[in-house]
């Protein structure tokens, strides 16, 4: 990855509907390249996947998320892939990461209702072989989410002219 | 009763730009590409350094020239990052913006009768401050067709025997031109031979977008009559905390301190701690302003002469300079139409030089968007004029 790269994968990660022509201006590239570049940052997974931050509170869904934590044996040969793997297939777990500290595994789950995340964690996640603890903490707000604040601060006057 | 007014203030010509402060302060949403100063908040971990030392209690008055350690770091940093070195004890004043710095350096050096080169267009203290110390400015042009870089000729037809200093300003506010190593030591020679000084207004120096700024104090024959300005307010957003410095020899230095310590006493201690912490860890942040500088820059200039208004590439500062001749209206009736019809500020040139006639300042430190949204608008004043 070169700098080029670099102000490409920052400009899609901030705005990936920014059309290919702003694109080549802002990069001091041209079109083509700007196609071909992208096309190898894909290719290779440098990205992933093209989405938009949803405020899904404003948004009106009353989806309720928790961050779980979960104590796990590690498997010989495998380590905590395996069971990872498990886990991320459930449509309910937004995120999963291995964490160092007092704690393996983090989760990011969202459900219709406190009700159901309970639900999930105690009926498919807490019975997997290998689990030995788990721990659900409810997020009660988000402030900030992938670099995005939420919470709208109101802005300073700047004057409208000076030297 | 007398009329209290003193003539020199008297003497001092209004701001060019009073009028359009006028006419926008009527109206809701203008978009002001007016503004010479950063739209980014100054970075956070720079104000909570500050916050928190203002909770310790740290209130009082600082040493004259700034807190020892901020003069050690302004000196380091100069170092690093422009390749000069200044003595911290010697050769550094901490001082009210770089407009005080201006003010007293202009002060140190000026006697009545002297002529002070003025590189045009330019900020416009410079001139007010050269007649308010008894001297005479003398402008210098420079032109578009050298993309705003102050020439050898340019310089020499404006030297008399009175002539004692130039004060130049790259990367220029209002041009955005710069001078690479080679365009300084193209008049080296000529303030060399004429036994001039150079008063280098950098504040602009880490906006510099192909190529690295180059400081003339760098130049050995250059540095011993050179007076550095450089600044906390354009780099690392911080207009409003009012921290600037003076780098000089020795003797100018201290001549310049007993004029500051007599008008300011000392820059405030909360803006002293808060450049202190940008130099210290504000780098990423400033680097990461810079870089999306030059994005508004590649979309704003690239806009401009899409809708014929032609306009070099400015390599330094924030601001777009470009020709508004196509239109076939003077730069002052462009501005005024423009903020009327359409609700963009802009800054008419001549308003900074007479050089600057036929251009309109545009500074695009706003968000991209508010660009995009100032060119569409800019699109429908030509349309509507044609």
């Amino acid at each position: 990855m070169d700098e080029k790269d670099r102000i490409l994968l920052q400009l899609l990660e901030e705005n990936c509907r920014t059309p290919l022509s702003e694109l080549a201006v802002l990069a001091e590239m041209s079109e083509q390249d700007v196609k071909d570049r992208i096309g190898r940052l894909e290719a290779a997974g440098a990205i992933r996947r093209y989405g938009a931050v949803v405020d899904w509170e404003r948004a009106g869904d009353g989806n309720v998320a928790a961050v779980i934590e979960l104590k796990v044996s590690p498997e010989r040969d495998f380590g905590y892939d395996r069971i990872a793997e498990r886990i991320s297939r459930f449509p309910q777990v937004r995120s999963l990461r291995l964490m160092t500290g007092a704690y393996d595994l983090q989760l990011l789950v969202t459900g219709p209702s406190m009700h159901e995340i309970a639900r999930f964690v105690s009926e498919q996640i807490a019975p997997m072989d290998r689990i030995r603890e788990t721990a659900t903490h409810i997020i009660m707000k988000t402030y900030k989410e992938n670099g995005t604040t939420f919470a709208e601060r109101e802005e300073v006057e700047r004057l409208p002219y000076s030297f | 009763m007398r009329d209290f007014v003193s003539k020199r203030a008297r003497a001092i010509p209004p701001s060019g730009i009073r009028k359009f402060f006028d006419i926008a302060q009527t109206m809701e949403d203008v978009i002001s590409l007016g503004v010479g100063e950063p739209d980014f908040v100054t970075p956070w971990c720079v104000c909570e350094a500050s916050i928190y030392s203002i909770e310790q209690g740290s209130t009082a008055y600082t040493s004259n020239k700034g807190t020892p350690q901020l003069r050690a770091a302004i000196s380091r940093y100069l170092d690093t990052r422009f390749n000069t070195r200044y003595d911290p004890e010697a050769e550094i004043i901490v001082t009210c913006g770089v407009s005080e710095a201006a003010d007293i350096a202009i002060r140190a050096v000026t006697d009545p009768g002297d002529e002070i080169l003025v590189a045009e267009p330019c900020y416009v203290s410079y001139n007010p401050c050269v007649s308010l110390a008894g001297g005479t400015p003398v402008p210098v042009l420079c032109r578009a067709a050298d993309e705003f870089r102050l020439t050898a000729d340019a310089l020499a037809e404006s030297i008399t025997p009175k002539t004692k200093a130039l004060i130049a300003n790259f990367p220029n506010n209002p041009t955005g031109g710069v001078m690479e190593k080679g365009d300084w030591h193209a008049i080296a020679d000529l303030l060399v031979d004429h036994d001039l000084l150079l008063i280098s207004d950098e504040v602009y120096a880490e906006l510099t977008y192909d190529g690295e700024h180059f400081s003339p104090a760098r130049i050995p024959e250059l540095r011993e009559r050179t007076i550095t300005l450089n600044g906390f307010s354009k780099a690392f957003a911080m207009t409003g905390w009012r921290i600037g410095y003076l780098c000089a020899p020795p003797e100018i230095t201290a001549a310049a301190l007993k004029i500051h310590q007599y008008v300011a006493l000392c820059a405030p201690v909360m803006g002293q701690i808060a450049a202190y912490e940008a130099l210290r860890i504000g780098e990423d942040e400033k680097d990461a302003m810079v870089r999306e500088y030059r994005l508004r820059r590649n979309l704003f200039v690239d806009g401009l002469n899409k809708l014929g208004l032609v306009c070099h590439v400015p390599k330094g500062a924030f601001y777009a300079f470009p020709s508004v001749e196509s239109t076939g209206m003077t730069d002052v009736e462009f501005a005024e139409g423009l903020l009327r019809e359409q609700h963009v500020a802009v800054v008419p040139g001549s308003a900074l030089g007479p050089s600057g006639a036929g251009h309109v300042r545009c500074a695009y430190a706003v968000s991209r968007d508010d660009l995009k949204e100032a060119l569409s608008r800019m699109g429908a004043f030509l349309e509507s004029i044609k």
